[in-house]
């Protein structure tokens, strides 16, 4: 009985997403028919640029990196029923920081402080910035989809403020290079991924994944963070203090998407630049709901989507890029409409009719 | 019954949700002009059975007729709500469908709205409205707000809005679980009307004095399949009981034994007096009204205090104030010697009280989580490896726990990792008195412990009160069912209006007296000298 259960919920967990990409294959057949090439072209095309070789695979490792954590920032939050849109702002935030404290440390600060103290502050940065919204709706009720986005702008506007009025190296919209803290480029290891961005932070991120999952499913702390969202009046009934559990997990929250920042600053280019997240912070909502809110989940959604995003580039010469992100939409709408957390969302949203 | 003053007619239905198998085989047959209660425990499908009539789903197999008006049966396996009502089949939900902002007789005309030009004809609506009540004694008041409406009203508002759109064949899915008894009444007068009327009724109920009073017919149906027809005046509780359940059962109707005297002996007792809850004129606010209005009471140890009330009287905010989910504006709660006014669930949880809540589906069990799961809600803290920590949960002694409560308390299936979702609402409600009862405590606030519950589920939950009263400790029980109160209550404490109006001894307290205080009527009875 027990394993059938087993079955059953991994069935429930890979099944909308198949779907989803079988909907999004098909769309994306008929629009490249549309522009006059041949699906099968085009496809082989994106395969061979992405996962046939080593660079492009290195730069979809690349790119996976910051989805997982962006991805485990929005889907964490949503397991306490919460709406983290607030992830490219505490992106922004963990970067920044990571990119200041490499900059604070004296030169030649060995790797084994130096990289920790920059993780530590990408973490905090993050987790600051994603607080907010959890203090203030568990103070006040301020609805954290409203301020959660909101803060985006603000976090992002005061980030360029500083980095422009006081810390840009001139001529350019980034910080000095860091000083110390820098993780390594998998290249350094294995030579074929030359010139590819990714780097130390993928097992840094794949770490934190796990533990998010162990979090989530083997702790005190996540049987009351799933209680709360499931059924918050039942969590507070089993004594959880609701208010808490919601600050608590916006912090891990931010703190994730912070930590997402690292990939660009310690791994890639050591210092911050405005506007590096590239819309990470949002696309890491389109990974959570492909990845059902499970880290695993989280981690092939994020693969899925950087080959989609590197991909783009790669069939550059056939069809117009924009036609990825066309398919990029396509996956996220045929997933919204085939979860039931979406739908669960959607019919509270409309609540309020029973007497 | 001939063929052709068949109303309805249901054939080897079956139905299943996922794993679920709702209906298997089961079948229906009602009369035209006939009142007929479709009985069974709960889970036996027939919320099921109904909605597949009304509309709502299609069968996975098997066929359903209705009587045209000429009285031939038309085969409608499969048709939408729009075509049932069409036809005049029409359901009224145990959890209404009203727009609490709008009137009642907007509420009536909703989708059938009488228009003069763009608009709509407010004044003619109210008139429909009001002239429809008026014809089957449906008392209501058609230019008030839903929102404000008592839930009794809110009912007769529904059935309006049923009739409204023509409906000849009503479904009513436990119309009473909300009814005070007066209501019910006139619940029963108005059904009849409408039967006298041409109308045939079908209602689903698990109270056998219900079926007994008010139906024609009965089908009782077991685990999804149609085991027993009769006619009413042939039948007595005895025998629907047994075929609802499979066995003999020991009904509730076997009343408390007077045992006044317990109190006496367990406050008077030489022995350390053990925790019990006082509550000391307290107020509770929930929008801005005194939802409870100054109430005081005390149980001791070894005592049943049952609150007697109409449901929505302040009985669910004085039971979560005691529990620690809503905040006191005046008064104090003490457990034995420890003020707890302020304290939280946790604290209160640890000075000894157990809390069985009235909604099991929204507060009692988080539904996703597993059986062993559910059984640590609350005492999570406790099953850390390691005192206090946040960390791992100890699996090992989450299972061991779900092994030995399962057991104890009968939970079926005995299956720890299956989610609470899919068990029965009866055994569901074992989960939560498993985990309530099943530890140590001194108090127990006992709300609605057997809604929704079969006979043999309530059978063993009240055998399961008794025996924490024999056991010592206090337990105020709040219940809709006065025969629940009755059953167990040494005291009765009536609630009307967010205070405690009367507070009898059990051999005082009998329907006819609590009956009057519950809707409000002062106390005239003088008690027996």
């Amino acid at each position: 009985m027990t394993t059938t259960i087993a079955r059953r919920r991994v069935e429930e967990a890979l099944l909308p997403p198949l779907v989803a990409l079988l909907v999004a294959l098909v769309v994306g057949d008929i629009l490249i028919i549309l522009v006059g090439q041949s699906p099968s072209a085009v496809f082989r095309l994106m395969l061979s640029g992405t996962w046939g070789n080593w660079y492009g695979f290195g730069q979809v490792l690349y790119k996976a990196t910051t989805l997982i954590c962006t991805g485990l920032a929005v889907s964490v939050a949503l397991r306490a029923g919460l709406f983290n849109i607030g992830g490219e702002g505490q992106l922004a935030a963990g970067g920044f920081a990571a990119a200041v404290m490499g900059l604070a440390l004296p030169p030649g600060t060995p790797g084994v402080v130096a990289i920790p103290v920059c993780i530590a502050a990408a973490l905090a940065a993050g987790g600051l910035v994603g607080a907010i919204p959890g203090v203030m709706k568990a103070r006040f009720g301020a609805h954290e989809v409203i301020v959660t986005i909101m803060l985006n702008f603000i976090v992002l506007a005061f980030l360029n403020w500083i980095v422009a009025s006081h810390l840009h190296v001139p001529e350019t919209l980034h910080t000095p290079e860091m000083r110390a803290g820098t993780v390594a480029r998998l290249m350094e290891w294995v030579s074929p991924f030359h010139g590819s961005a990714v780097n130390a932070s993928l097992f840094i991120a794949i770490i934190a994944a796990t533990l998010v999952g162990w979090m989530l499913f083997r702790t005190r702390a996540g049987y009351e963070l799933r209680a709360v969202g499931l059924q918050p009046d039942a969590a507070e009934y089993g004594g959880v203090r609701v208010g808490t559990v919601w600050i608590r997990t916006f912090l891990i929250a931010g703190a994730l998407a912070g930590l997402g920042g690292i990939n660009y600053v310690l791994g890639y280019k050591h210092y911050y630049e405005e506007g590096f997240g590239g819309g990470a912070g949002f696309l890491g909502i389109a990974v959570a709901l492909v990845g059902r809110n499970h880290p695993l989940g989280v981690i092939i959604a994020a693969f899925l989507f950087a080959t989609l995003s590197q991909g783009g580039l790669a069939i550059h010469a056939l069809v117009p890029k924009q036609m990825v992100e066309v398919l990029q939409g396509v996956v996220i709408l045929a997933v919204a409409a085939a979860v039931p957390e979406v739908r669960r969302l959607v019919s509270g949203a409309r609540g309020g009719v029973a007497a | 019954m001939t063929a052709s003053s068949l109303a309805v007619r249901m054939n080897g239905i079956h139905k299943s949700f996922g794993p679920v198998r709702a209906n298997r085989g089961a079948s229906l047959e009602v009369g035209t002009r006939e009142i007929h209660a479709l009985v069974g425990e709960n889970g036996a499908g027939k919320s099921t059975l109904m909605r597949l009539l009304a509309g709502l789903y299609a069968p996975d197999a098997g066929t359903i007729e209705i009587a045209t008006p000429s009285g031939e049966m038309r085969d409608v396996t499969g048709w939408s709500t729009a075509d049932a009502i069409k036809a005049g089949v029409g359901m009224v939900h145990q959890h209404f469908m009203l727009v609490r902002t709008l009137t009642v007789a907007e509420n009536v005309v909703l989708g059938r709205e009488p228009v003069r030009g763009a608009m709509l004809d407010v004044a003619r609506a109210l008139r429909d409205v009001k002239a429809l009540g008026e014809q089957y004694g449906l008392r209501v008041e058609p230019e008030r707000l839903v929102g404000e409406l008592s839930v009794g009203e809110a009912q007769r508002v529904e059935i309006l809005k049923t009739l409204f759109r023509g409906a000849r064949i009503l479904i009513l899915d436990e119309p009473t679980a909300v009814l005070s008894p007066l209501e019910v009444k006139e619940l029963w007068g108005v059904l009849r009307r409408l039967r006298d009327d041409g109308a045939t009724i079908v209602l689903i109920t698990h109270k056998l004095d219900e079926v007994m009073d008010i139906s024609d017919r009965i089908t009782v149906m077991r685990h999804g399949e149609t085991v027993a027809r009769m006619e009413t005046r042939d039948a007595t509780p005895d025998v629907i009981a047994k075929a609802m359940v499979g066995r003999e059962v020991a009904l509730m109707g076997t009343r408390n034994e007077e045992r006044g005297s317990a109190v006496d002996t367990a406050t008077s007792s030489a022995l350390v007096p053990r925790s019990s809850l006082s509550v000391d004129t307290l107020v509770v606010m929930n929008r801005g009204l005194r939802a409870v209005d100054k109430v005081s009471l005390s149980v001791a140890p070894g005592e049943i205090l049952g609150i007697a009330g109409v449901e929505g009287n302040g009985q669910t905010e004085l039971i979560e104030a005691i529990a620690g989910l809503r905040t006191v504006a005046e008064g104090t709660i003490r457990l034995g010697d420890r003020d707890v006014t302020n304290a939280s669930v946790r604290a209160r949880t640890e000075a000894g009280l157990a809390h069985i809540p009235e909604d099991r589906h929204r507060r009692g069990l988080v539904l996703d989580y597993s059986v062993a799961d559910n059984l640590i809600l609350g005492d999570q803290h406790k099953y850390a490896r390691g005192a206090r920590s946040v960390w791992a949960l100890d699996d090992a002694r989450i299972g061991a726990n779900a092994q030995d409560e399962i057991r104890r308390f009968d939970i079926r299936p005995p299956e720890s990792a299956l989610p609470a979702r899919s068990l029965s609402g009866g055994n569901q409600q074992k989960i939560v008195i498993a985990r309530e009862m099943g530890g140590s405590y001194d108090v127990l606030l006992a709300s609605q412990p057997t809604r929704g519950v079969d006979v043999g589920a309530i059978e063993f939950i009240h055998a399961q009160i008794r025996a924490a009263r024999e056991a010592g400790k206090a337990i105020l029980l709040v219940s809709a069912e006065l025969s629940e109160i009755l059953a167990l209550a040494d005291r009765v404490a009536v609630m009307y209006g967010g205070r405690i109006v009367a507070t009898l001894p059990r051999r005082e307290a009998t329907e006819e007296r609590l009956g009057p205080l519950m809707t409000g009527a002062t106390d005239t009875t003088r008690p027996a000298a």
